[in-house]
């Protein structure tokens, strides 16, 4: 089922009057209401009256986590506070975290976005969610919930954490969707499997799971174990929460929501647009946004975009999955590393658990050493040290092969690796830089 | 003969090995005989103790890493010359040896080693014909 047929199966040239005539309007009501923007397109030397279509949008100036962080609570709303329905918090890049506020139409474009989302990953009306992302401050919980409501869900506020309790739930209630994050998800299997519930029996047949990046082998994985699709939904609060761009059945790319998203690649370091298909850092333009609105806000995440139409009849351009962020990339040795990229290794190597974190640490000599955790799986453990040996030397050789880097692997034990129900830590940088 | 040893993963963290042996102390299970093999970044903890299913099932409950080995426990004479003795056996009988050690007590007046081979049956056919006493289970149990 398509949520939004009409816009979904736009055809792009329509799509792109519809984004000229919002970022035309976008501009207009930044230049009245918002003092920041006012200031920005003086200092960039654009006006109101440079743009005519969504082409021109390379001439607006770029708006950074910064910007957002240095104007905290308030100052980059476009209306007055008592006209604001909602208020989330994300975490700043330093100091002040970074506060968003929705007006009532942004909430509704909310829950619009994600029950096109939801249903985009299989998800019907009069199916039951279990909804365990957190529900507060975080957008993933309350995100999802106006969504499922959207679309007609039952809806199971779980919120996150409790694992035992989720998983009674599960098994009581029965529901047929699942969201949280992908590490979450893995979490649960594991502890399912302490407390001999059986996991492939479990009614959940569709999980969307998103607020962290993940690769396709942690998908394998994850549908694997609970016998579900796993579907990845895209968004960060800055823009509106989760429900800016979403996988459907065929999982090749993401549809964004590119009526009210509009998607820019740009190359990070020298800012230019770069052609369709390169991979490089996402700008996104919330265009219809009210509360805080936006331009060509630096996501900080590396994708492609693909323009071509998908064959689950949508028309919308779809990002691929997050390839890394640009802050989140380590840099060892001049050569640039995705957590990612390690995890695609570890997943293709039997005996080794998912579970993986990366040390970084500055050498005597001013080197840096990246060493590469890794939880052994119990029914790989061998009696012989040559045996283990010889298997944290192949580790090491396969990620080598990937990053072209020397990396130090070490076996550890089995849950060692600090787990969080929500986001996994996996990288220790204990570099002073 | 065959008896069981226990191999047990030990990251190479402070207060690991402890924590492995207080644990099985507390199930009231003696330990045998012991080694420890070690890498640069972990060990293997290697034991013969008097109760391994029970120790296997407590070592898990505390969330370590542990496997079952068959190993050969032999009667050696402590005496100069008493392993060599055994060793020969072996070495003219082309018998790969992957690693041993001995226990800590004696039976009788004899010293007991326990050895890992690459074929433990056609060690302990050897070892039978050349009249060297395997010990048993039983055996150990009771040392």
């Amino acid at each position: 089922m398509i949520f939004n047929e009409k816009i979904e199966c736009l055809e792009r040239k329509r799509l792109g009057e519809l984004q000229s005539r919002r970022l035309i309007d976008l501009v207009k009501r930044v230049s009245h209401q918002s003092a920041f923007y006012q200031k920005k397109l003086a200092e960039s030397g654009v006006s109101r009256k440079d743009i005519h279509s969504i082409d021109d949008i390379v001439k607006l100036p770029f708006t950074t986590k910064e910007d957002l962080r240095d104007h905290y609570p308030f100052e980059l709303f476009g209306r007055p506070l008592k006209e604001i329905r909602e208020l989330h918090v994300t975490s700043g890049t330093t100091g002040n975290p970074v506060v968003v506020g929705y007006s009532q139409e942004d909430i509704d474009l909310w829950a619009e976005v994600i029950a096109r989302s939801l249903c985009c990953g299989g998800a019907l009306p009069g199916d039951m969610i279990q909804v365990a992302y957190g529900y507060g401050l975080f957008t993933g919980g309350l995100g999802l919930h106006y969504g499922s409501l959207k679309l007609g869900l039952t809806v199971i506020p779980c919120s996150s954490g409790q694992t035992k309790r989720q998983l009674k739930i599960l098994q009581d209630f029965k529901p047929r969707v699942l969201a949280c994050t992908p590490s979450y998800a893995m979490y649960m299997a594991e502890t399912a499997r302490e407390l001999g519930v059986l996991t492939k029996e479990c009614s959940w047949q569709i999980g969307i799971f998103g607020a962290e990046p993940w690769s396709e082998g942690m998908r394998k994985e994850i549908e694997h174990c609970w016998g579900m699709s796993a579907i990845d939904i895209y968004g960060l609060s800055e823009i509106i929460g989760p429900g800016v761009a979403c996988e459907c059945h065929c999982k090749k790319g993401l549809h964004i929501a590119a009526d009210v998203f509009y998607p820019e690649v740009i190359d990070p370091q020298t800012l230019k647009t770069l052609p369709p298909g390169s991979s490089g850092e996402l700008v996104l333009t919330p265009l219809t946004k009210t509360g805080m609105p936006l331009f060509r806000y630096r996501t900080r995440d590396i994708v492609n975009i693909n323009y071509e139409g998908c064959a689950c009849g949508r028309q919308s351009p779809r990002i691929s999955k997050i390839l890394g962020r640009t802050d989140d990339m380590i840099i060892v040795r001049g050569i640039n590393i995705f957590p990612s990229q390690i995890e695609e290794v570890l997943l293709a190597i039997e005996g080794t658990q998912p579970h993986y974190q990366l040390v970084i640490e500055r050498g005597r000599g001013g080197l840096d050493s990246l060493e590469v955790r890794v939880e052994l799986k119990e029914s790989f453990f061998s009696d012989e040290i040559k045996f283990l040996q010889n298997f944290e030397n192949r580790i090491a050789k396969e990620i080598e092969s990937v990053l072209s880097i020397g990396v130090k692997v070490r076996l550890v034990e089995p849950k060692s690796i600090e787990r969080s129900e929500g986001k996994a830590r996996r990288i220790i940088d204990k570099r002073e830089i | 003969m065959k008896i069981i040893q226990l191999s047990i993963f030990l990251e190479n963290k402070k207060g690991r090995l402890y924590e492995a042996v207080q644990a099985l102390g507390e199930a009231s299970i003696n330990i045998k005989a012991l080694t420890i093999a070690e890498s640069e970044e972990f060990g293997v903890l290697r034991i013969v103790v008097d109760k391994p299913e029970t120790a296997l099932q407590v070592l898990k409950e505390k969330g370590f890493v542990a496997s079952i080995t068959d190993i050969v426990a032999v009667e050696v004479n402590d005496r100069p010359g008493g392993l060599a003795g055994v060793l020969k056996i072996f070495n003219d009988q082309d018998i790969n040896v992957e690693y041993m050690y001995a226990f800590d007590e004696k039976n009788a007046d004899n010293a007991i080693v326990v050895f890992r081979f690459d074929d433990s049956d056609k060690a302990i056919a050897v070892l039978a014909k050349n009249k060297i006493r395997v010990l048993g289970k039983k055996e150990i149990q009771g040392i």
